[in-house]
């Protein structure tokens, strides 16, 4: 039997069951719940940005314009970025997280 | 006479976040074979029936999104040509040595009011590995995956469109085939041509500068489409929408994601544009079905969705 953690979307007050190794967003999304917006669902637009109030979890690549370094410790994630080590507490990602985020995001780079 | 000055779409930049990942999409589920690697670690690829020497560059860094797209010149005097009036219109160059990518020429480099920033080139190696020309077969060997003809068009999102527009039609000499246009007349979006095509280059305005709504693929039949959406469920790919087709173009398409949140397209079709033609226009309350004809409606992540 696969590892279940269970998240809770603080907002709307949500739960579904999310194996480990999936990705948090995928696993909502698969279980038709709705409770956080779903963009790109690779880490790159930053739409499911989400704050972890409680629980462990791994992060995968993330798009450092939406997650700085240093922020993920802090429970800032995007959520389809979020594989669940534990049972997880969330919530929506705030205009104020996402004004923090965008303050210490480094300038995009033009590469050759 | 035909098409002159500038060509074609030629190559984009596109940055990952992981290139492992990125190459399996780009060159195993799109199709597209890997050219050349650069000391810097950027991956050099092309399309199965494309002449040149690459169209996709990908290079790993924190943030996805673009770099830069590039248009083929139709000769160096051209290039000198235009040179000349990107300066005369007020627009800086930069002016990069031939040799500084591989197998291209001289480059000119400029930032369109939109923050993207463009290129315009008009010698590039041949591929060693292109279309072949004596008593042609179709290919070399049948191609992978989506099967990807060409690297066909960017749609990008920025605030100065219609600068952008500007600098695009008046000074390199692309035509707008098709619009959206809001009832106090606001250009909401824009697709220029600098052929024959519905489209090279589409614009929508967005507030923020430079990003990237989606690098398009050509595919050879609706029936390629459909394969490629079974590749897309096969796979787990993260599709965004479609199949579907596009009212503006008519093209026949899916969106879809990359392994860093880069939105791709695969599209077959399209309507042939001549530049006598008159712009096609489309109002906002129709702005549903000139994106998704089938749906008639916009999807949330059509506007808010970009890198
Ligand atoms: S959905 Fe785009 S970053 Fe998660
Ligand atoms: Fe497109």
């Amino acid at each position: 039997m696969a590892v279940h953690h269970t998240i809770e979307v603080e907002d709307c007050g949500t739960r579904f069951r999310c194996p480990a190794g999936e990705g948090l967003l995928q696993a909502m999304e698969r279980l038709g719940a709705r409770s956080i917006p779903v963009g790109c669902r690779n880490g790159g637009c930053g739409l499911c940005l989400v704050r972890v109030t409680q629980g462990a979890f791994k992060a995968g690549p993330m798009s450092c314009r939406h997650v700085p370094p240093g922020h993920t410790d802090l429970g800032l994630a995007l959520a389809c970025r979020i594989y669940p080590q534990s049972d997880l507490r969330v919530r929506l990602a705030t205009d104020l997280d996402r004004q923090v985020s965008r303050q210490s995001s480094p300038e995009g780079q033009n590469g050759r | 006479m035909a098409i002159s000055g500038v060509l074609r779409p030629g190559y984009v930049q596109v940055r990952v976040l992981d290139m492992a990942a990125a190459l399996e999409h780009y060159r195993d589920r799109i199709g597209l074979d890997v050219v050349t690697t650069t000391n810097d670690g950027r991956v050099f690829l092309k399309a199965y029936d494309e002449f040149d020497h690459h169209s996709i560059i990908l290079r790993e860094a924190d943030e996805p999104g673009m770099d830069f797209m590039a248009f083929k010149v139709m000769s160096e005097g051209a290039l000198d040509e235009l040179h000349e009036k990107l300066l005369a219109a007020g627009v800086p160059v930069e002016e990069i040595e031939p040799g500084d990518m591989p197998a291209v020429g001289r480059r000119l480099a400029f930032e369109a009011p939109t923050g993207h920033r463009f290129e315009l080139f008009a010698t590039i190696d041949l591929a060693q590995i292109g279309p072949m020309v004596n008593n042609p077969e179709l290919w070399h060997a049948e191609p992978r995956g989506m099967r990807a003809l060409r690297f066909d068009h960017c749609l990008l999102y920025g605030d100065d469109i219609d600068g952008a527009k500007a600098l695009f039609v008046d000074v390199l000499g692309f035509s707008v085939t098709e619009q959206v246009v809001t009832p106090d007349h606001t250009v909401i979006a824009t697709f220029l041509s600098c052929g024959m095509k519905a489209h090279d280059l589409a614009l929508v305005r967005h507030e923020g500068k430079g990003k990237l709504h989606h690098v398009s693929f050509l595919l050879e039949s609706w029936h390629d489409v459909g394969h490629a959406a079974d590749i897309m469920s096969r796979y787990n790919m993260s599709v965004d929408i479609g199949p579907t087709r596009h009212g503006i173009t008519r093209g026949q398409t899916i969106y879809f994601f990359d392994p860093s949140g880069n939105r791709n397209e695969v599209f077959a079709g399209g309507y042939t544009f001549y530049p006598d033609h008159p712009v096609r226009t489309w109002s906002t309350d129709e702005v549903g079905k000139a994106i998704f004809y089938y749906e008639r409606a916009l999807n949330d992540r059509f506007m808010t969705v970009v890198t």
